[in-house]
């Protein structure tokens, strides 16, 4: 087993005796599993679809449909650039393209260290102080590239 | 709960906010009223603690709700459709006439025998539009009052149950509704009997996951039923078969924060404000290259002259207006010449645009209009849900001839089939995602095309942005060597003494636009043509 199912069985089992008995359990089961766990590989996912009693193949197709759920571990920080109207006209490509390289990886990778994973967002709500960027839950407004290093650097 | 509790809880709570005033930060975006702003949705923003209950009450809260429980449901039906309050999330469809078609439908049934509720209200808090957040400063501001407005809808068309959806990028607001939630069950004001007046109704929670598409209507239904989102086909429609197959309807949260308000005062209060079909004020989200940026509340009908030069103070920069982009992805581009147009539902949907949720971002002379179709495009795209073929498939061709203009490989053939692929898609997709999804391309070819086939024919990209389609040229008879493009460009490439004319290196230019940003003297221009290392731009 490529994943320890076995770390918060038991508040997954809670987890969906509470949430199956009210309709449409499946996203929000899938959203506290994802906080738990931090990603839904396809054991997790398989779990799921048991305790719920619904096919595998309907988990499956709700976790790649929806952007917000994950299959593959994400980095400790999570930095999000956003790529909104705002931003983007207000330039946060370049600062994309900064970030890239600082980090080596492309927006939706994760460093092979797991400290950071690079995900591209649609507006954040801080579209007046454009461009942002949101890593972890602060967020950083008016970024020029060359602050994007020292922001960075921030998050152990 | 009584009114006389209610009268004493308010009593209570505005002398104790008059003494604590409010402690909580406000939203960065949300600055005072500015001068031509009228504040109906967001008058409580930043003026009570959204975690009590007792500061809304102070501001008249949940007396709305009162008086409606001493109305039949079809005097409040009345009452909303007199306002000509029309739906904030994009449609504008009239809620009082959503919930007269639900009303009928619950008729029409027999009631349920398990147990059920035999109608559902929705408060469609998605607000997948990026660059529109007013659904967010409600939810997170003022959050009973979206709370009693979907009371009100409910005891209007019949549900028992209601759901609000909010995005997961919400989670302040989130946070803010399990606040309020418990708060108003303990004092009676969701639950069963709430007033004694033998009206049952509660509210859930539900999280969305990050799909734009979750926004329209009957993919909601779905998300909240654990499904993809993905849009049925009409009829029928969610008022007489939405969630589990009962009466639904969906409002928006800006749509169902007006309702109290339109209780408490009046509905002619409401229809005094706006024009003759759009009453009442919208809230917009002004942002792009505009100097005073951030939300406002309006009335109908102000023109875009108004909101950008007097509100927004302009454009940022000293430059150009080029075009204001309205209702998001789906909206359009609108030029100078509908500055002085009113804003309301028709006249924006004749402009080729929509009222949308109420983004609305300024672009300047530097803003390429096909590139910027090029990125809606490529939104939608990623958004589309797969269900339906032209939405699908016909996106993913735009956005590749789009990609393609922006890199100097635009043809002739490309400009027709562009034409011939709107037409279609708009036409035979299934929901308004795909429908609209053309709209950003449409209205920039109608308003801007010198600019696509300057891309087209010149292979040069006027605004300067499309990497490799332009290049940058000092001019000698403007600039006066004072040398700041010199201190900043990166790759040291120009050249030239102090107050004497400056040159570009242009074999080694890498074209980072760092010099034409900052001179002072518009003494850098914008010339057709690469240069070697112009790079193309990366691409997501
Ligand atoms: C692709 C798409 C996205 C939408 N997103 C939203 C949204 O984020 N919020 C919203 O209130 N309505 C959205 N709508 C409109 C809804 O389908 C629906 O018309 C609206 O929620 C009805 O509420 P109203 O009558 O109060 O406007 C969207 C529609 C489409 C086609
Ligand atoms: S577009 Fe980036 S915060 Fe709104």
């Amino acid at each position: 087993m490529s994943m320890d199912l076995l770390a918060h069985l038991q508040e997954l089992d809670n987890l969906i005796t509470r949430e199956k008995p009210k309709g449409g359990a499946l996203i929000p089961v899938l959203h506290q599993a994802q906080e738990l766990y931090g990603y839904l590989p396809k054991e997790l996912q398989d779990y799921i679809a048991d305790g719920l009693g619904i096919p595998q193949s309907n988990v499956y197709g709700v976790v790649t449909f929806y952007a917000f759920f994950t299959t593959k571990p994400r980095g400790r920080h999570r930095v999000g650039l956003c790529l909104g109207t705002a931003c983007y006209v207000r330039g946060n490509t370049k600062n994309l393209e900064r970030l890239s390289r600082e980090l080596g990886v492309n927006a939706g990778e994760s460093t092979p260290d797991l400290r950071y994973s690079l995900e591209v967002c649609r507006c954040i709500g801080l579209c007046s102080k454009a461009p942002a960027i949101m890593i972890d839950k602060s967020v950083h407004s008016k970024v020029q590239p060359d602050q994007v290093a020292e922001i960075l650097s921030r998050y152990e | 709960m009584t009114l006389k509790e209610l009268e004493r809880i308010r009593a209570k709570a505005q002398k104790e906010l008059a003494v604590r005033g409010v402690e909580i930060s406000p939203d960065s975006e949300l600055k005072p009223p500015r001068p031509g702003e009228v504040r109906v949705v967001l008058r409580n923003c930043g003026q009570i603690d959204p975690e009590r209950i007792e500061d809304y009450i102070a501001k008249d809260g949940y007396f709305a709700l009162y008086k409606v429980l001493n109305m039949t449901p079809e005097q409040v039906i009345e009452e909303a459709k007199r306002s000509g309050l029309r739906g904030r999330g994009g449609a504008g469809f009239p809620p009082g006439q959503k919930w007269f078609f639900a009303r009928q439908a619950v008729a029409s049934r027999p009631a349920p025998a398990d147990g059920t509720p035999p109608a559902y209200l929705i408060c469609n808090g998605d607000e997948g539009d990026p660059g529109a957040f007013m659904d967010r400063a409600v939810l997170e501001g003022d959050p009973n009052s979206v709370l009693e407005g979907m009371a009100i809808a409910a005891y209007a068309m019949g549900a028992t149950q209601g759901y609000i959806y909010v995005r997961a990028e919400y989670p302040v607001a989130v946070e803010h509704l399990q606040t309020a939630i418990p708060q108003a069950r303990r004092l009676g004001l969701l639950g069963k009997n709430i007033f004694g007046k033998g009206f049952d109704f509660d509210v859930d929670i539900r999280i969305g996951a990050g799909a734009f598409v979750c926004g329209e209507e009957t993919a909601l239904i779905d998300s909240i039923e654990g499904r993809r989102g993905e849009p049925r086909p009409r009829p029928p429609f969610p008022a007489v078969s939405g969630l589990w197959g009962k009466p639904t309807s969906v409002n928006n949260v800006e749509t169902l924060a007006n309702i109290p308000q339109i209780f408490l005062n009046g509905a002619d209060w409401f229809a005094g404000m706006g024009t003759e079909k759009s009453k009442g004020t919208k809230t917009f989200a002004i942002a792009g290259k505009v100097k005073n940026a951030g939300l406002i509340e309006v009335p109908m009908g102000i023109t875009m002259r108004e909101i950008i030069y007097d509100i927004g103070e302009g454009i940022l920069n000293k430059k150009k207006f080029k075009a204001a982009q309205t209702g998001g992805p789906l909206g359009g581009c609108l030029p100078a010449k509908y500055l002085d147009t009113p804003i309301d539902f028709e006249s924006l949907a004749a402009a080729g645009s929509l009222m949308g949720s109420g983004g609305l971002i300024v672009l300047d002379e530097n803003d390429c209009m096909v590139d910027v179709a090029r990125f809606f495009m490529d939104f939608t795209q990623d958004e589309s849900c797969g269900k339906c073929p032209p939405c699908c498939l016909g996106t993913k061709r735009l956005l590749e001839i789009l990609t393609r203009m922006t890199q100097a490989e635009g043809t002739a053939e490309d400009l027709q089939t562009i034409e011939y692929l709107t037409e279609n898609i708009s036409t035979t997709s299934l929901c308004a995602l795909g429908q609209g999804s053309v709209n950003p391309v449409v209205t920039t070819m109608r308003h801007f095309r010198d600019e696509y086939e300057s891309h087209v024919y010149k292979k040069f990209c006027p605004s300067g942005v499309c990497k490799g389609m332009f290049h940058y040229e000092i001019l000698a008879d403007v600039c006066n060597g004072c040398g700041v493009c010199r201190k900043k460009c990166p790759d040291k490439v120009i050249k030239g003494d102090k107050k004497v004319v400056h040159e570009i290196d242009l074999p080694n230019c890498i074209v980072c636009g760092d010099c034409y940003k900052a001179c002072k003297f518009d003494a850098i221009a914008i010339r057709p043509g690469p240069t070697p290392k112009s790079r193309l731009p990366e691409r997501r």
